[in-house]
């Protein structure tokens, strides 16, 4: 702020903004924590200002929104935000070789509640038929390539037409809704409730609804950390990315790599879809992915790709949206206020972001700022 | 970077200090407010209310139970928590757990009808806590102990809307605004469901009682909440000649179409008037406040709550908001008295049998559909003594005939 002032009064308001190589990256993760750790403050400031408690308090009503009572040995609440974590990073895992293809998949949401229908389907058509172990395959298999089709036919256009895949996803998301709130009329009726079926859940390991699904996306993250890092297919993805020209000079087939790739983006969203309606849900309804396919696109860009910092970005962002519920309920707040927060430090992340790739420069100061 | 380091611990530094001020001017209040909580104990059974509501006070339906709950629970003097904007979905349960867990409730109630199967899945979990649910179907057949329906004869507060929508047409054929074979109503449903097809064929029999010659059509917008659509639908029902508008959905579209194009309008869940002046007829809605009390009270008591609780007029759960005299026909209030009269002491039914007819003939038997099941199959004989008894089998209503007199313009949904 400071500097702006001075450039005023130098009256000399012009500025470029220079792209920046020689950050190391411990300077930048410095940066970066150090902007979470601000815009966590803001918020409590802000929340501060809305209820009229202290930081303490609300700090301490988001803590108990998100781990409960966890000191009585009572761990429900820490196993309800692992499993939030769970598929909102499964969303995010699923988007993330897309994007380092350059391939702005926007369409996790629509692709995991197609993968969802599916399981549904066979839940509510198969389930009286066939035994258990055939049901769950059926189930599992139904969702991956449901998932794994609706990422593929933009994918398709992109590759032979060249069409705007963000635009293309974007509109699957609102097809695959619509889908579900006419499936849901055909078997709920009226009510528009489809009442949970029993037949073709994912099994219960020790009496814990959610382990299953955890144990699922761990799985899926260590896999896409292998399979992005360490496979040839990872590498065709960022070389494709890179540039497609290159790829093609290196004899890389773009179109190949371009499908491939979003089918196993969409077939990822699928398993994501399947957790939620075979895992927890046991039904479905249009909210039933709940806007996390949005924000997994946050995640995977603040994760740098990374499958290993996406986990911890949605450790921040399911703690602070939790937590800020909490904070919401507990101070009879809007429950926007949660969207809010988690808006602000996004914003935040992504403001800082912008100046560790870039500096500000002035045209005659010498100074740079670096904020 | 230096620069970088003195702004953060500038900041840092700063929420510090605000924080601190703000925790050492709060710390009094806090204890103060927990002081008050727990000493309603006496020797009644320590309750602490979980409030689970699908939406927040944007809706006019959740905002009714908000208000309701912390009517009943300031009234009684015990402490509650809420849980807004939970889905039909697994988040229920874990609403449930949280409110249990952390917030120590040991009473739950869940506002919508989707919630229900998520809310048993709790029951059977937690034995010891009471689950309530409003609009549910469910807990006369799933025989659990902690499981209880409740809802209430709402269809009673649309037939008396109704009167009051009936008087309005009658004043207007009267004034020569329109003739009486022009009487039509228009209305804004959420989705064929029997709460909502009980709910506006109350309401037409209620113009009708008053105003022979009037008819209806129905829209439905496919959502509980959706402010465009259901605006669009009051929109199309009144280019098609509707004079009169009323809705069954929870947004504010229809009474704010009604304004704009100045059609009258019979609200729902609550008063209009601050944003309609000049259409707002009168507003039928449940008050949620007395089951609140009688759930609480029941709990404190260590009396069994009932399995399917209806309330009524007379319990007031059943209530109208004041009449706009601005807008309704002259007589209106004294009249909505006397019919309320009539439906208390039983000389008015709102479902007579002899009022209305399907496809031209008087309804002798119906097999209404009271336990729920995939196929929504009739099991239950509905009518008795010359009219159809609704909610009698069970609170949620399961009243879905299609009468003559009332077009449906979509069946979509």
């Amino acid at each position: 702020m400071a500097d702006t002032k001075k450039v005023k009064a130098h009256r000399e308001p012009l500025v470029h903004i220079v792209k920046r190589d020689d950050m190391p990256s411990w300077k930048a993760w410095l940066i970066r924590i150090g902007t979470i750790v601000v815009s966590i403050f803001l918020m409590g400031c802000l929340s501060m200002m809305l209820t009229e408690r202290s930081l303490i308090d609300t700090f301490e009503i988001m803590y108990r929104g998100v781990f409960g009572r966890i000191e009585t040995g009572s761990t429900v609440m820490l196993w309800k935000y692992l499993q939030e974590i769970a598929i909102l990073l499964c969303l995010a895992l699923a988007l993330t070789p897309a994007f380092k293809m350059k391939f702005w998949n926007c369409g996790a949401e629509g692709q995991a509640l197609m993968g969802g229908l599916a399981a549904m389907v066979c839940m509510i058509e198969l389930g009286k038929t066939l035994s258990y172990p055939v049901l769950l395959v059926v189930v599992i298999v139904a969702s991956v390539v449901t998932g794994a089709v609706w990422g593929l036919i933009p994918a398709v256009f992109k590759a032979l037409f060249n069409t705007n895949e963000t635009l293309f996803t974007l509109m699957m998301n609102y097809i695959a809704t619509q889908i579900i709130a006419y499936y849901v009329y055909i078997v709920g009726g009226g009510s528009n409730v489809i009442q949970p079926v029993a037949e073709g859940n994912l099994p219960v390991i020790g009496n814990n609804r959610y382990l299953v699904n955890i144990i699922t996306v761990a799985l899926i993250t260590v896999l896409m950390y292998v399979y992005l890092k360490y496979s040839k297919h990872g590498y065709e993805i960022s070389v494709v990315g890179e540039s497609q020209n290159t790829a093609r000079y290196i004899g890389i087939n773009v179109k190949k790599v371009i499908i491939r790739t979003m089918v196993i983006s969409g077939a990822v969203c699928g398993i994501a879809g399947m957790l939620l309606v075979a895992g927890t849900d046991h039904s479905i309804n249009t909210d039933t992915v709940g806007g996390q396919g949005f924000t997994a696109i946050m995640v995977s860009w603040l994760g740098q790709f990374n499958p290993f910092i996406m986990v911890l970005m949605t450790g921040v962002i399911c703690f602070l949206r939790m937590g800020a519920a909490k904070v919401a309920d507990t101070c009879m707040l809007n429950a926007s206020f949660a969207d809010i927060v988690v808006g602000i430090v996004i914003l935040c992340v992504v403001g800082c972001e912008f100046f560790i790739r870039y500096s500000v420069k002035f045209r005659h100061g010498k100074k740079e700022v670096k904020a | 970077m230096k620069k970088v380091i003195k702004v953060l611990a500038l900041v840092l530094a700063l929420s510090m200090v605000v924080a601190f001020a703000a925790c050492g001017g709060n710390t009094e209040e806090t204890t103060a407010a927990n002081g008050e909580t727990t000493t309603t104990a006496g020797e009644l059974k320590e309750v602490k209310v979980g409030f689970i509501f699908l939406h927040d006070e944007n809706s006019t339906y959740d905002k009714n139970f908000i208000d309701a709950a912390k009517a009943a629970c300031d009234e009684l003097g015990i402490a509650y928590a809420q849980k807004t904007q939970i889905p039909e979905s697994n988040d229920c349960y874990d609403a449930a757990v949280e409110l249990i867990e952390v917030d120590g409730c040991n009473v739950i109630f869940a506002d919508s009808f989707g919630h229900e199967s998520f809310l048993i899945d709790a029951a059977k979990k937690y034995t010891d806590v009471e689950f309530c649910h409003a609009t549910g179907t469910q807990a006369h057949t799933a025989g659990l102990k902690n499981f209880h329906n409740a809802f209430a004869s709402i269809y009673e507060g649309r037939f008396l809307a109704g009167v009051a929508a009936g008087m309005k047409l009658n004043e207007m054929i009267a004034d020569g605004k329109i003739t009486a074979d022009k009487a039509k109503m228009g209305y804004v449903g959420a989705f064929t469901f029997a709460e909502v097809i009980s709910g506006y064929t109350s309401f037409y029999l209620g113009a009708k009682s008053v105003c022979p010659t009037v008819t209806m059509d129905v829209k439905f917008t496919g959502s509980w909440y959706d402010e465009q659509l259901e605006k669009e639908a009051a929109q199309a029902l009144i280019n098609g000649g509707c004079v009169l508008i009323s809705q069954h959905a929870d947004s504010m579209g229809a009474p704010t179409a009604c304004e704009t194009a100045g059609v009258p309008n019979v609200s729902y869940n609550g008063s209009t008037i601050a944003a309609c002046p000049n259409t707002f007829i009168v507003s039928s809605r449940i008050n949620w406040t007395p089951y609140f009390k009688y759930m609480i009270e029941c709990v404190q008591k260590g009396e069994e709550i009932a399995v399917d609780w209806t309330g009524t007029i007379d319990t007031g759960s059943v209530v109208l908001t004041d009449v706009n005299t601005a807008v309704a026909a002259e007589g209106t209030v004294a009249k909505l008295e006397e019919v309320k009269g009539k439906l208390l002491d039983g000389s008015i039914k709102v479902f007579d049998t002899s009022t209305f007819t399907v496809e031209g003939e008087a309804v002798t038997s119906y097999l209404a559909d009271v336990d729920t099941d995939e196929a929504f199959t009739g099991d239950t004989e509905a009518i008795a003594d010359g009219a159809f008894n609704e909610s009698k089998f069970r609170a949620a209503p399961y009243f879905d005939l299609r009468i003559d007199g009332i077009t449906l313009l979509d069946e979509k949904y």
